[in-house]
């Protein structure tokens, strides 16, 4: 084969690693990328901000668990993108994004849209690169790709200056990547195993608690597996939520500032926590000293850096989720003193304990006839598509109110930003799981502040045929925000009014889709099933009760058995 | 606690801010930090040396592996090392001292390495509680300027190798 330019040697590159669709936004750094595209079968999906870009291929990610692919210009295009990568990066997110850059003769020069977006980015990346030689070009990508799906998956930006990008080379051989300072454990230590499996026998009060790590590790149905044998209780994080199934008689729901009163106590009085691709986050320990303090702990997690990091762990076990818990499922099956029933057994007090709660305080809200409840709305929305959505969010109680009252029964269908907690990011998400699901109902679940941050985003809604549904929890405040200044700031809301707000509906229009309102609970049904049967993008703006809050909530910094409930 | 780390990294550009960012961004101290090629161009050696209880010196080390440039972290501490550090001191040095000076610059086996009517400049290598001793003694006749050039630290052979 002779030489190809630049350009042409990534999209080749691209095509190798699968990719189909990518998302991006023009410029004069990524015009020659941009055109080689076009002789591709690579679909553009072209947005209209790029923080929507990373955003959007970071949702195709999340519904596809396969890499998602960002395409941006130099300096603004760049910039405008760290948001999104932010945002995979704390919810550990495979993705690649390309980055244009001036040519390597003006690098360090201030030249027109130059900005140096490695150094900008290397805090929130899991690994990024400047491309200084045009036969690093192709390793560097797939090096990338690799980089970025293995391990605790990661963005990983490559920033590509024009003129090399112009430059003919070599298409290489694909040959196995090997990078030696690289080198993630993904089997778990058998004498880990042994001991955390040992550990597990004797808990009378034992208790899973799982993360985002056990979806991106593909591990649900060796999760299930586990807890059913044994009997254990799950709790999911934000992001572990369908790693579990939501409605299975083992879930006791989300953990943490707004997670159950059933799930936070039986975590105060498990005697073993057994974590799964989880981090100890600030919002699910709440007072660190308090957390767990009856429980010794097992830590299941590819990164090594999570484990002790928060809580001390008795047992660590560094591996790939999934096959730490094949590990753990071989050991219990060839293990002859086991016999789940016997288990069962044992551990029928422990669910007891756990009934009590559940039906001391369930999950809840009050409702009326009249005015919306949001919450209302969440269980309609599910009951309507019995779950089989993809739902994403943005973020504030909207955000909050769609994990406790959705169930997600499935993985890699709720989409939404945990770790940084980034308004604007549900929109776009849907874009990109729509794009990588083309044929299944895609919510986003939305507040009226959060839906204003790409609400342009519409547009690419509309020109890529992405028949997204967006439901509006419109409360007329940044509600999340309003909620903390009502309960810790006597009520001062302070800068979370929202006085002016576009009418959803003639705005809705004016993109070319579809606006629907309710404003009274009788409304809420026919709106939805209205939606749900329009092939066009469709606004719901769902005028909801203006001060619901997001109940339980844990304070700040308390324990989290200190919970405030409904 | 203080720890010495010393860290074989891929010797390419930007590696030494990955290290420095991750240090400044999770609020890790650096109390020195050094770093040279080794004998393969491709790696460079790093001896950074921080301070901090068992938790957070656990942390800095996954930290650090967890970095993809990143080849290899030895915690020097946890074994048998030796540390060196060098030092130029420009110390007063006038009629009435330099006498002084030149002793203990000969006691701790120093060397003049420029002299001036007033001043000599000395250099001197140690561990860190030598240069200290050497600093605490020269201070009250007079140090006009001090460059340290930070620890460098390697284990020791295994004796039973
Ligand atoms: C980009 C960004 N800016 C600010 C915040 C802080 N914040 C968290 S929730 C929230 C309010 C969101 O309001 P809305 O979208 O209307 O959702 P609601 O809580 O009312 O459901 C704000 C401002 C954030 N999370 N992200
Ligand atoms: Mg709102």
């Amino acid at each position: 084969m002779g030489k190809i330019s630049g350009s042409q040697a990534i999209v080749k590159c691209l095509q190798e690693e699968g990719v189909k669709t990518i998302f991006g936004y023009p410029g004069g750094a990524v015009l020659d990328l941009f055109d080689a595209l076009m002789d591709s079968e690579i679909t553009n999906v072209l947005v209209r901000h790029e923080q929507g870009a990373v955003h959007a291929a970071d949702g195709f990610a999340r519904v596809s668990g396969e890499v998602g692919v960002a395409l941006l210009t130099s300096g603004p295009g760049a910039t405008n993108g760290v948001t999104g990568i932010a945002t995979a990066y704390m919810d550990s997110i495979p993705l690649v994004i390309l980055t244009g850059q001036v040519p390597r003769a003006l690098i360090g020069n201030d030249a027109f849209q130059e900005v140096d977006i490695v150094g900008i980015t290397r805090p929130c990346t899991k690994h990024n690169y400047l491309v200084n030689n045009v036969d690093d070009l192709v390793p560097t990508l797939r090096e990338a790709f690799h980089i970025a799906r293995t391990g605790r998956p990661g963005p990983v930006l490559v920033d590509l200056p024009k003129d090399l990008v112009a430059t003919k080379l070599l298409y290489p051989e694909k040959t196995p990547i090997h990078i030696s300072s690289y080198q993630p454990n993904f089997n778990p230590h058998p004498v880990q195993v042994e001991k955390a499996c040992h550990r597990i026998l004797q808990a009378k009060r034992p208790v899973l608690y799982v993360g985002g790590g056990v979806i991106s590790a593909n591990a649900s149905e060796e999760l299930t597996t586990l807890a059913e044998r044994l009997s254990i209780p799950v709790t999911m994080t934000l992001m572990g939520l369908g790693s579990y199934p939501g409605s299975h008689r083992l879930s006791m729901g989300m953990l943490g500032m707004h997670g159950t009163y059933t799930a936070n106590m039986a975590v105060a009085e498990c005697d073993l926590l057994i974590a799964v691709g989880a981090r100890f986050d600030d919002r699910v320990t709440g007072k660190l000293s308090d957390f767990a303090t009856k429980a010794d702990i097992i830590h299941i997690d590819i990164d090594p850096t999570s484990i002790s990091k928060n809580v001390k762990v008795d047992i660590p076990i560094v591996a790939d989720c999934r096959n730490a818990l094949t590990a753990l499922n071989q050991w219990f099956v060839k293990e002859k003193s086991f016999n789940p029933t016997e288990q069962a057994e044992k551990l029928a007090p422990w669910f007891a304990v756990i009934a009590g709660w559940t039906a001391k305080h369930p999950l809840g809200y009050r409702d009326d006839n009249q005015v919306i409840k949001p919450q209302y709305v969440i269980e309609t929305l599910h009951r309507l598509t019995e779950g089989k959505a993809i739902i994403t969010t943005e973020v504030g109680q909207n955000q909050m109110w769609a994990a406790q009252f959705h169930k997600f029964d499935y993985p890699r269908h709720f989409v939404t930003s945990g770790g940084l907690g980034t308004m604007g990011f549900g929109l776009p998400a849907a874009i990109g799981a729509q794009m990588a699901f083309p044929e299944r109902t895609v919510i986003d679940i939305a507040g009226d502040g959060s839906i204003q941050m790409n609400i342009q985003e519409l547009a690419t809604a509309r020109q890529f045929k992405c028949p997204v549904k967006i439901a509006i929890l419109n409360n007329g405040y940044l509600g999340m925000v309003r909620q903390w200044q009502e309960l810790f700031y006597n009520k001062r809301y302070a800068s979370t009014v929202m006085n002016v707000v576009p009418d959803f509906v003639e705005l809705a229009k004016a993109y070319g889709a579809v606006g629907l309102r309710a404003t009274t609970r009788a409304e809420v049904e026919p709106v939805i099933r209205e939606a749900l049967d329009t092939a066009n993008v469709v606004i719901m703006d769902f005028r909801i009760e203006q001060e619901e809050g997001v109940y339980p909530m844990v304070p700040a910094g308390k324990a989290t058995t200190e919970m405030l409930l409904v | 606690m203080k720890h010495t780390f010393s860290v074989l990294l891929q010797n390419k550009p930007g590696v030494l801010s990955r290290v420095t960012g991750l240090f400044s961004g999770r609020g890790f101290n650096i109390e020195s930090l050094c770093v040279a090629e080794t004998l393969d161009p491709k790696v460079s050696c790093l001896t950074v040396v921080s301070r901090g209880d068992e938790a957070i010196i656990e942390q800095i080390n996954k930290q650090l592996n967890k970095l993809i440039d990143v080849i290899k972290v030895s915690e020097i501490n946890s074994k048998e090392y030796v540390e060196r550090e060098m030092v130029l001191i420009r110390v007063k040095a006038e009629a009435s001292t330099r006498a002084e000076v030149l002793r203990v610059v000969d006691i701790f086996r120093g060397k003049v390495v420029d002299v001036s009517a007033k001043s000599y400049a000395i250099e001197l290598t140690g561990s860190d509680s030598k240069i200290q001793a050497v600093i605490d003694i020269l201070r009250p006749i007079g140090i006009k300027e001090i460059v340290r050039t930070g620890t460098i630290a390697m284990a020791r052979a295994n004796k039973n190798k």
